[in-house]
């Protein structure tokens, strides 16, 4: 898993509630059989004014010149700034890599669906929840000065914002430690390998149908 | 004793060790997969040289890209044929069950567990599918997860999880004519919101939902994730033990006698407190269309197109604003003046038996109106289109006009042929209205089984309590 201790980017504002992950990676791109190259079809139909598909060449395709990832700068952005329930919907995970082979590494938002959320961390994604009039002055504040960066300090918990006092924000201390480590949580839990064989072994001659 | 939930007692069965902040290593007793979410999970255990840390667990199925045309040539697209040869691949090598695309079992992942017997109650049930907590409807604690946690399933039998809070949702009372689970839980939805229910587990109780058949439950668990729950349940009954009896997975002789003895105590006790509460009244549920394109965008078929100008939120506002955008509806419009293109009848929500009864029943003896250009129903797995075509359901669909077709997601996702054509409206039974879910540019207005089939008919929404 990719490391996350600090990061630095400009914020692109995605202003809209409940962007589901259907909208974040469109099914036609889930049949690929990797993990990687989801980032240029990332918000397909929201991004081009044309329909792609995992076998069609993106380089010649009709930008949607509206969309807010088309225009710079936010065409480099690696923060997304959103609205409630980021992620909703389906529990695909090429949402999450389609979010970083974009570019991204960190999503604000006033609240996550939870299986994003999940899958986030797992790929060094920050999900960062922030209270909803807060997200509202950053949304304002880029309307003030588009294209502003924002850092993001995992160890101590804060975001820097100019001209704005350092914002804290909540990480659960278990996903901290993973994602400041880019920790494998597979082999983590294997160190546990004899309890798991102790509650099947408890639990077998309970409920033999379970086995 | 402390009074448990029905969500408690699972969750503390399954507990292997908990850490001091909070999390617990979860036992995961039933790992139902499929082609989509899985491919790089296999290819993560292969080169970490990991093997499966129980194989029975497991149970796999096509289910996603499958075509609902006729499949003796195979799959046309090579990329999905891809995928689903990939899954054949992978559980040969690791030894997997697997019901391939020719077998009379296979069909869509949260159909066949239930109906082999795979789920039972008690259980815990994953699957990378968010539409894992249908399965909750047997009492079992049920959910999706994404690829990485496939992986950490496969290698090690657990999940590293949070416990989530308890809510209860009440349905009390008789729900009149024609409403069914669907609209429940649409009504439910649309109370409580998309993020109503995020962070929490939700158990679906009351007279309403007692009186539901098990298929019933299944719908109302399916669409928990749609509230933002990744888990729903109901609590077991007769009726829960009945369904699972004889199945091809479920406990035998001695074991039965066991299993029903520790399932009878899968229920809320009844002091037990949950963290939020809601009840709604089912006598007030009238059959449910979605308007918008979030499945919280409904409201009854004799209701108008809800008026942004109106909401006094004003994110939800400009929400409602760019849904009427891309639904091409305006606010006031009737519901029942609605035209529609297309019919999908299929889906984990709502392709089993009783389903299919329900739309048949409708359609017995009439046509699909003319301005409707497709009328599918997909039957939810092989067994499921067998029992249909025994009682004659098949007929009765192809004199109406629609096309019977083969087991699978089809068009609720539209990641095989079937799908919406851009600027196309359909009444489907499926889970999701999102844009572009069944196909870029489609709209789609989310209904019950009979209510899809009278739209059917009808050529725009009725009321399936008019309509026949």
């Amino acid at each position: 898993m990719q490391v996350f201790k600090q990061h630095k980017g400009i914020v692109a504002p995605m202003d809209r509630p409940n962007v589901d992950t259907d909208a974040i990676i469109p099914k036609q791109f889930l049949k690929s059989i990797k993990r990687s190259g989801f980032g240029p079809n990332a918000f397909d139909d929201w991004r081009y004014l044309d329909e792609g598909g995992p076998d069609i060449d993106n380089d010649g395709r009709r930008v949607n010149p509206d969309f807010i990832l088309n225009l710079p700068p936010y065409d480099k952005a690696t923060i997304l700034l959103a609205r409630e329930n980021f992620g909703c919907g389906s529990s695909r995970e090429h949402a999450v890599w389609a979010l970083e082979d974009f570019g991204f590494r960190a999503v604000l938002a006033p609240s996550f669906a939870d299986i994003f959320f999940n899958n986030s961390f797992k790929n060094g994604l920050l999900p960062i929840v922030l209270d909803a009039e807060l997200i509202d002055s950053i949304f304002k504040a880029i309307e003030k000065s588009p294209g502003f960066e924002l850092s993001i300090d995992l160890e101590s918990q804060s975001i820097l914002m100019e001209g704005h006092e350092p914002i804290k924000f909540e990480v659960d201390e278990f996903r901290k430690h993973c994602l400041l480590n880019g920790l494998d949580d597979i082999a983590l839990t294997l160190q546990h390998a004899d309890d798991i064989k102790a509650y099947e072994a408890k639990r077998r001659p309970q409920a033999p149908w379970l086995f | 004793m402390i009074a448990k939930t029905l969500y408690d007692k699972l969750w503390d069965a399954h507990v292997v060790r908990s850490e001091d902040n909070g999390t617990a290593l979860l036992y995961i007793d039933r790992h139902l997969v499929h082609e989509v979410t899985s491919p790089q999970a296999f290819e993560g255990l292969r080169m970490a040289g990991r093997k499966p840390w129980r194989i029975n667990s497991v149970m796999a199925v096509p289910d996603h890209n499958v075509p609902t045309t006729d499949r003796s040539a195979g799959i046309e697209d090579p990329v999905a044929r891809l995928q689903v040869e990939t899954l054949d691949e992978n559980c040969r090598e690791f030894g997997l069950n697997e019901f391939v695309m020719s077998d009379i079992r296979q069909g869509i992942v949260h159909v066949i567990g239930p109906e082999q017997g795979a789920t039972l109650p008690g259980m815990t049930v994953v699957c990378g599918d968010s539409h894992t907590s249908t399965h909750g409807a047997f009492g079992a604690l049920a959910f999706g997860i994404g690829t990485s946690e496939v992986e950490h399933v496969l290698a090690t039998q657990c999940l590293l999880q949070k416990k989530s809070k308890n809510m209860l949702v009440s349905v009390d009372g008789e729900v009149g004519a024609g409403v069914t689970a669907k609209d429940i839980v649409l009504a439910v939805i649309g109370e409580i919101g998309t993020a109503g229910g995020t962070g929490y587990a939700i158990e679906f109780g009351g007279d309403a939902i007692r009186a539901l058949s098990i298929e019933g439950r299944m719908t109302v668990c399916n669409m928990a994730i749609e509230a933002g729950a990744r888990a729903g349940m109901v609590a077991v009954d007769s009726a829960t033990i009945e369904y699972v009896k004889g199945r091809p997975y479920a406990p035998t002789e001695e074991d039965w006698d066991s299993a029903i003895a520790e399932w009878k105590e899968l229920h809320s006790d009844a002091d037990a407190k949950f963290d939020y509460e809601v009840h709604i009244d089912a006598t007030s549920i009238k059959p449910q269309v979605t308007w918008g394109t979030s499945p919280e965008m409904v409201v009854a078929i004799d209701d108008l197109v809800p008026d942004p100008d109106k909401e006094t939120d004003s994110v939800k506002a400009d929400g409602m604003r760019k849904a009427l955008a891309y639904m091409d509806l305006k606010a006031g419009t009737p519901i029942n003046e609605i035209s529609i293109d297309k019919v999908f009848i299929g889906s984990c929500t709502n392709s089993r038996i009783e389903d299919l009864r329900a739309a048949a029943k409708v359609a017995d003896g009439k046509q699909v109106a003319s301005n409707v250009k497709l009328a599918m129903v997909v039957p939810g797995s092989g067994l499921v289109k067998q029992q249909a075509e025994a009682e004659g359901l098949d007929k009765i669909f192809i004199t109406a006009g629609f096309e019977w077709r083969e087991p699978g997601c089809s068009m609720c996702l539209a990641m095989n042929a079937d799908r919406l054509e851009s600027g196309e409206r359909c009444a489907s039974t499926s889970n999701r209205n999102f844009e572009g879910r069944q196909g870029a540019g489609g709209r789609t207005h989310l209904v019950s089984p009979a209510m899809a089939a009278a739209a059917a008919i009808a050529g725009h929404f009725a009321d399936v309590n008019e309509e026949g």
